[in-house]
């Protein structure tokens, strides 16, 4: 029988059983997050179904240059998250450090294009609400699509905000030395978490930017 | 045993006292009662709501209260009752202070989340109860647009934030059950060894897992188009309120199963005991829970046949409906089976089972009624509906709530309740209930619609049945509250198993330790062996972790 | 999980360059029209390739337990649930009227 470990908590038998019962909550976890933002997703279709038209002149309003290098921001991010995990589970506090670090300047940069896309959105007129204003025959469908565009791209910044707030406290406990090789869970969850919020972004950008540029 | 050796022992009620130890405890068995005192505050609010209602159609006139304030009734009743009451009742409470017992384990897999998800519960309750003192909602508790994104001029943003996070509550909830569920069975516990009540509360927490979530994006996006005009089902931008609807009964289907598996996992648990046998076809049962768990999902559009919604659509709806039925169906079949040649006591929570067996069969068979197209074009929006999920989660799920209170009270007192006044109150909330709600079924069949203040005067004998039934319905109810509050007290002190039954939990002494087991149990047995002596079924293996 | 082999870091890096490659790609697609809804399903396609590259590697799901594969998949599944059953209805409604992808402005009170 194993011994008890510091962090052990007292209901689980061993840290195997502690390990695998915050990893499988982990998964239950980010399948609730995948039907949240699901129900945007099958909003989303139903219109495209309908405006095609409508959504593809909005989506091409869209800037593809900015969400094209947060697409690869963001990529980067999973990566050095993928490495922090790495280093943790080889035990090297060190990069663990770094990579966490890296993580949090790439989600910080992810945002600050996001919210200066937001802004110039504002400028030109295209938040959904009494100042929209679109050409005249598809406009009320465009400020369908940009109901969306706000709705989803919103909630996953809310999604990342919240990642980097979860990074940054790791990022302060791998520093005090928390983890090593035998006990990184929180950073592999963490991680978990990271990678869904990336998987959204990968089905937003081409549903919201791309949909319309062949046309 | 005597009050004073029982006083003397320890256990979770007494290892300490103290509101901090009440409020800071992570102990699934203490958050039990947290869940039990505040669905029950929940459950008397949405009665008084219920009241008010029933009072109001007395007379076919709206002399009581305007119509808009009857609109609030309604929809605060609906909503307290299901997301206050009914949704988390077995679980939150019944299932919080069993699963981890049933299963032989110390407690769930993550007990700070436990008691996270019942803050949340509360705050989540606490908007809602701010927003029907602000003035209510009236809306509907199905907050259907565009009425309730744009032109109600109701609380609806403060109500659904409400609902919103008391969503939270209940997918922790699922979330602890199902990593309690596969990582910490004791040993020799395997999945087809576990009671019934485990596989329907494992199926129920797919439902809170997989179902919840799109019911908060959907509020969250009424609430945005209120707040922030944003376009999402306005029609004048070309909108399409259906997609509140599909997005809307995604989730509110499954939540009827959310309330129904686990009261079924209750009565597989009280026929089995006071028939003294093995339920008939135990794996056919297990694999029919999860089996409504998984159709449940395919069937929401049988709420919208005269919405909008296509004709093609509206037929592949009523043929998952009707396939829903099947498993619950093959239940009631085995439950029955279960009861032939058994040995069978009448005790007040084999009442409520029994109950539940004649009373959800009457509301599943007039669901197929209202999954069948060309009737529920007549029945649809009328009292038909109301008397058929009346019987359901009322008849049904209620019944078998107070049935498993009824019948673990022991076990999370140490007390049993006093058995006379039980039976009374298990027969005067079946008598209270059918006339409550069975003049509805004939009212909806000869018209008289849903969500209305005043009727034809044709209508009104009918009326005056059901609200006289439900002054008998509200007799019933209170006799519990005051019994069971009496017995903590005054009742005969409980041994370790006072009906003989079968399952980890009634090999620990009443109430329980706090670690539920002084040693993890090693399981030799499948459920319900009641051929066997208890001894014969699991032995006590090595020490739990203090 | 654990006790699966270490990831290398090599295969993280083949994935993350995979990942940049099949952005640059699915943008590049996007301008040129491959006719109707074929468009739409290239990009779906390229999108689902990574989400499937970080689930099985970077979220290590190719080297964990059936449990949680399930679980990985249910989400998406049922999703799929809530898109089908909804679009099902959307596309098999009969055409109300001609003008319902454009409509002047004035004709909608707001």
């Amino acid at each position: 029988m194993s011994k008890v470990e510091p962090f052990q908590a007292h209901h689980f038998d061993d840290v195997e059983q502690q390990h695998e019962a915050s990893w499988l909550g982990m998964w239950v976890f980010l399948a609730t997050e995948v039907m949240f933002f699901g129900g945007m997703f099958a909003g989303y279709f139903v219109y495209r179904h309908w405006y095609l038209q409508a959504f593809a002149a909005a989506s091409n309003h869209l800037d593809v240059l900015l969400g094209g290098i947060n697409t690869a921001v963001l990529i980067c991010s999973s990566f050095t998250v993928a490495l922090a995990v790495h280093s943790a589970e080889t035990d090297r506090r060190k990069p663990l450090i770094a990579f966490l670090l890296l993580t949090i300047v790439l989600g910080l940069a992810f945002l600050g294009i996001k919210f200066y896309e937001y802004h110039t959105k504002f400028e030109e007129h295209l938040v959904p609400g009494s100042s929209f204003s679109f050409e005249a025959s598809l406009a009320r469908p465009a400020e369908i699509f940009f109901s969306f565009y706000f709705a989803m791209t919103g909630m996953h910044a809310l999604h990342m905000i919240i990642g980097i707030g979860l990074m940054t406290a790791l990022l302060f406990q791998a520093r005090r030395g928390r983890f090593s090789s035998f006990y990184y869970t929180p950073v592999e969850l963490t991680g978990l978490y990271w990678h869904f919020v990336d998987i959204v972004w990968i089905f937003l950008f081409p549903l919201l930017y791309l949909l319309g540029r062949h046309l | 045993m005597n009050v004073s050796e029982v006083e003397r022992r320890e256990h979770y009620l007494n290892v300490n006292y103290g509101i901090r130890s009440w409020l800071l405890t992570t102990d699934h068995k203490r958050i039990a009662w947290l869940y039990l005192l505040s669905v029950t505050l929940f459950f008397f609010i949405g009665g008084f709501f219920a009241t008010l209602i029933r009072l109001e159609l007395l007379t076919p006139q709206g002399d009581l209260v305007q119509a808009e304030t009857y609109n609030k009734l309604f929809t605060m009743h609906g909503v307290t009752m299901i997301f206050f009451f009914l949704i988390p009742s077995i679980p939150a409470v019944l299932g919080n202070f069993l699963v981890p017992m049933m299963i032989g384990a110390r407690d769930l897999a993550f007990p700070r989340l436990n008691l996270a998800s019942w803050y949340i519960f509360i705050l989540g309750g606490a908007f809602t109860v701010m927003a029907a003192a602000a003035g209510g909602v009236d809306t509907g508790w199905t907050f259907y647009t565009p009425y309730s994104s744009i032109y109600s001029n109701t609380h609806v943003v403060l109500t659904v934030v409400g609902i919103f996070v008391t969503g939270f509550s209940s997918i922790l909830t699922g979330l602890n059950f199902i990593v309690t569920i596969h990582k910490m069975r004791a040993p020799g516990m395997t999945w087809f060894r576990l009671p019934l009540f485990i596989w329907a509360h494992y199926a129920t927490s797919i439902i809170f897992v997989l179902g919840t979530p799109v019911i908060a994006i959907t509020l969250v996006l009424v609430a945005l188009e209120r707040i922030f005009r944003l376009g999402i089902f306005d029609p004048a931008l070309g909108g399409d309120p259906v997609l509140f609807q599909h997005l809307f009964w995604f989730y509110s289907h499954p939540a009827v199963y959310i309330m129904v598996l686990p009261a079924m996992g209750v009565v597989s648990e009280l026929i089995a005991c006071f028939s003294r046998k093995r339920v008939f076809g135990y794996s056919v049962v297990a694999f029919a829970s999860l089996g409504i768990a998984v159709i449940g999902f395919l069937v929401w559009g049988h709420h919208m046949f005269v919405s909008g919604q296509s004709v093609h659509a509206g037929m592949i709806f009523s043929l998952l409906s009707f396939l829903v039925a099947i498993p619950s169906a093959i239940k009631v079949f085995n439950w029955t089976a279960t009861l032939y040649k058994g040995s069978i006591s009448y005790d007040a929570p084999m009442l409520y089972a029994l109950g539940f067996i004649g009373l959800f069969t009457i509301g599943g068979l007039t669901g197929l009624f209202l999954a069948t197209l060309g009737i529920d074009v007549h029945v649809h929006d009328t009292y038909f509906v109301i008397a058929h999920f009346h019987y359901i989660m009322v008849g049904g799920s209620v019944m078998g709530y107070l049935g498993g209170i009824h019948f673990w009270w022991p076990k999370m007192t140490g007390r049993r309740y006093p058995e006379g006044w039980a039976r009374l109150a298990a027969l005067i909330i079946f008598i209270g209930f059918n006339l409550t709600f069975f003049p509805q079924f004939v009212l909806g069949y000869i018209g008289m619609p849903r969500r209305y203040h005043v009727y034809p005067p044709e209508f009104q004998v009918l009326n005056v049945m059901s609200t006289a039934g439900a002054s008998i319905l509200a007799v019933g109810y209170l006799l519990p509250l005051t019994y069971l509050i009496w017995s903590l007290r005054y009742g005969t002190v409980a041994g370790r198993n006072p009906w003989g039954a079968r399952g980890l939990e009634w090999e620990t002494p009443s109430p329980p330790p706090t670690e539920n087991f002084e040693r993890t149990p090693i399981v030799t047995e499948g459920a319900y062996a009641y051929e066997k002596a208890p001894e014969e079924i699991s032995t006590l293996g090595r020490p739990a972790h203090v | 999980m654990k006790s699966e082999p270490h990831v290398s870091i090599r295969t993280y890096a083949l994935v993350f360059l995979a990942l940049l490659v099949l952005t640059g790609l699915t943008t590049a697609i996007a301008f040129l029209d491959l006719g109707g809804s074929i468009n739409t399903m290239v990009a779906l396609a390229i999108a689902v390739c990574k989400a499937l590259l970080v689930i099985l590697y970077f979220m290590h799901v190719r080297y964990s337990d059936k449990l949680t594969w399930v679980f990985a998949a249910a989400g998406f599944f049922w999703l799929l649930i809530l898109i089908g059953g909804t679009m099902d209805d959307v596309i098999t409604r009969p055409q109300l009227s001609p003008s319902t992808t454009s409509v002047p402005a004035q004709d909608y009170p707001r």
